[in-house]
């Protein structure tokens, strides 16, 4: 059976696999469609919201900047791992015994405050669809790459997809789907590194393959890190191992701010909080805190494996090799994009290099070079480097590049989609309950009735993957930027006053409000000066990406400030902190 | 019941600073502070640092909330606070 065949075959029983799950879960109230009747197993929230955090980007590209940058990477592993034990020691337990449906929920109770209430719900709005437009994108690249169909094309398929599942089954039916994406995007990720590692180091852990030696080839007998090592040098990169220093190397106080953002942004995301409303207990949300990172850390333990195996493979089977011996995957990817390569010196061989081969990301011309190469009319730069490589390839090429069955190559695709599919899932339901739960019936109409609250919840999910999909079709050129906004924008305003409002009584209203806002204005203002007017990142040379840390920092500050200068909240909230830190009576704390 | 209540506040504040700074220490000390000192050590291939920051820390998170879950459990029903 043909590639071709095989993927269609995969990827068409896992979106049957997940309608169905998806019907089979269908609901009927608000509490099931919002956090799922607050019945779901700890293990199967663990796997739903490990299939609900790691994103197309996780599966498709972390492993592959984790491979450019080397120890600079380790900020994505510890940061969108670290995140988790702040939710589980911090949040997570104290939430589901507060147990209503949505993060502004609990900011508008615990704060007494519609204002409070507002701008939680502005900034969990902007934070999903943000990240959503991304899912949808990736949807479409993975059709486009493994089936073959328009990228547009294949974003519609996604939104209907998505649609389907989400509008019929809610918080139950997206649940359930993701526990079948997890499983289904875990085995494609980490089958091919298996083979990989086993091929190059002997070892069928990748864990340990990648502290391992090379088995065979002129590098045979040496530890796999060491020569990385000695080809960076080489190269003129930077060490792979080394921190701190050589070219594109961050500085330890930016390391230190960037991880710190990512971990605290992680606890501050609204569709990873709300899946902790989803258990019976407190004790399954601490339980399931723990599955939930044990399921992801499979991935993320596996993923710098695959970063180095893949590094060591590409500059093996490409540096110095004449155009004409490459292996046959060369032209394979080379059509989609994702290599290139121009012949700066006119000798036939690839060269590489530190540095980048041309400006921006290649756009090719009709025409072919005098090797069969295809040839770009980018502006060339004057470094030796010869030879284009995109993030994305080092997790979709690798099967190809160990020779793996075509079913395997498949299977990464499925994963790749399962992994886009179940993220986008989740905050597509955050942003239909902030929207028909929070501003609907909590501001404007107290006296909906269910049948009406649902079916606002419904038609909600059709307009949020309206506008996810507009933006997957024409993504606004500042995507990737606005990412880095999501994450700063979640440390520095859902963290701290959630933090607070559970371990702080005296927290106040004024306090709050006054710290979101100072917390998210400093944060945007830096991203906006930083990304887009063109300045130099002028405190302490912290990059945008991990300016959150510092926004963060500021609202616990004036928070806590303003709280001591303004009357402390009333009786009952005080109750209420008291009564949520106490596990007993969580199964009925749900109410309307 | 107040006291215990007080006590069971009290305890679980101790088991989450002594969780959250071995969190801090294996994450922000090994992995990112110190890591350029630890990587004058080695654990097979690994520069020791190198492996902090890539996949000890992770492993020790995930080691850190069944910790912190198992103690939790221990603390609810002595102090009867379990479901």
């Amino acid at each position: 059976m043909s590639l071709q065949m095989w993927t269609y075959l995969i990827v068409g029983v896992t979106f049957a696999l997940y309608i169905g799950i998806a019907w089979a879960a269908r609901v009927k109230d608000t509490k099931g469609f919002y956090v799922a009747g607050g019945g779901v197993p700890p293990l199967a929230n663990g796997m739903a919201t490990a299939a609900d955090w790691m994103s197309a980007a996780s599966f498709i590209s972390m492993a592959g900047m984790i491979s450019f940058m080397g120890y600079s990477g380790s900020i994505y592993l510890m940061g969108w791992t670290g995140g988790y034990v702040l939710l589980a020691l911090l949040l997570a337990p104290y939430l589901r015994k507060f147990g209503k449906f949505t993060v502004p929920d609990f900011v508008g109770d615990r704060y007494y405050s519609t204002a409070a209430r507002l701008v939680a719900l502005v900034c969990a709005i902007f934070i999903s669809l943000t990240y959503v437009a991304g899912q949808m994108r990736g949807v479409g690249i993975v059709f486009s790459r493994f089936l073959e169909v328009d990228v547009n094309t294949g974003v519609i398929i996604g939104m209907i997809l998505v649609f389907l599942y989400a509008a019929i089954g809610g918080m139950k039916g997206i649940t359930w789907t993701q526990v079948a994406q997890y499983c289904v995007l875990v085995t494609a990720f980490i089958i091919p590194v298996v083979a990989i590692s086993a091929k190059l180091t002997g070892h069928y852990i990748p864990q340990l393959g990648f502290g391992g030696t090379i088995t065979h080839g002129p590098d045979a007998g040496t530890y796999l890190l060491e020569t990385l090592n000695k080809i960076g040098t080489d190269l003129g990169f930077a060490q792979y191992t080394t921190a701190f220093s050589g070219p594109g190397a961050k500085t330890m106080i930016d390391v230190f701010a960037i991880t710190l953002c990512l971990m605290v942004g992680t606890a501050g995301l609204p569709h990873v909080i709300i899946r902790f409303y989803t258990v019976p207990t407190v004790r399954a949300a601490r339980l399931s805190a723990f599955y939930a990172l044990f399921f992801i850390a499979l991935l993320y333990t596996t993923a710098p494996a695959l970063g180095a195996f893949a590094r060591y493979t590409m500059v093996n089977a490409l540096h110095l090799v004449s155009y004409d011996a490459v292996p046959s995957w060369f032209g394979n990817w080379e059509k989609t994009g994702l290599l290139a390569w121009v012949d700066k010196n006119d000798d036939g061989i690839i060269t590489y290099h530190e540095g980048a081969v041309f400006k921006g990301k290649p756009m090719f011309s009709e025409d072919q070079g005098k090797h069969g190469q295809r040839l770009v009319h980018n502006e060339i730069t004057d470094n030796s480097n010869e030879l284009y490589i995109d993030n994305d390839i080092m997790v979709l090429a690798t099967p190809e590049i160990a020779q793996l069955s075509p079913w395997v190559i498949a299977l990464v695709a499925a994963g790749a989609l399962a992994a886009a599919l179940s993220t986008a899932s989740g905050l597509l339901l955050v942003i239909a309950s902030s929207i028909s739960h929070d501003l609907y019936y909590r501001i404007i109409n107290r006296q909906a009735s269910e049948k009406k609250r649902l079916l606002v919840g419904r038609i909600m999910i059709g307009i949020g993957v309206l506008v996810a999909g507009y933006f997957g079709i024409n993504p606004p050129g500042f995507v990737a930027q606005v990412v880095a906004l999501a994450f700063g924008l979640a440390s520095a305003s859902f963290f701290p006053i959630i933090v607070l409002g559970i371990f702080w009584k005296r927290a106040t209203k004024e306090g709050a409000i006054s710290g979101m806002i100072s917390g998210i204005g400093f944060t945007i203002v830096y991203i906006v000066q930083t990304k887009f007017m063109g300045m130099a990142p002028w405190l302490m040379g912290i990059s945008p990406e991990g300016i959150g840390s510092v926004g963060m920092v500021i609202n616990f500050a004036v928070t806590i400030l303003v709280s001591c200068m303004t009357a402390a909240p009333p009786a009952s909230v005080q109750d209420m902190v008291e009564n949520v830190r106490i596990p007993r009576g969580a199964g009925s704390a749900v109410d309307h | 019941m107040d006291q215990s209540r007080q006590q069971y506040w009290k305890t679980n504040k101790i088991y989450m600073f002594v969780l959250l700074s071995l969190w801090a220490v294996v994450s922000y000390g090994c992995g990112i502070v110190f890591v350029e000192e630890l990587n004058a050590f080695h654990l097979a291939g690994f520069p020791l640092g190198f492996w902090f920051a890539q996949q000890g820390s992770i492993f020790i998170f995930v080691l850190i909330i069944l910790a912190y879950f198992l103690l939790m459990d221990r603390l609810d029903k002595k102090h009867d606070v379990h479901e």
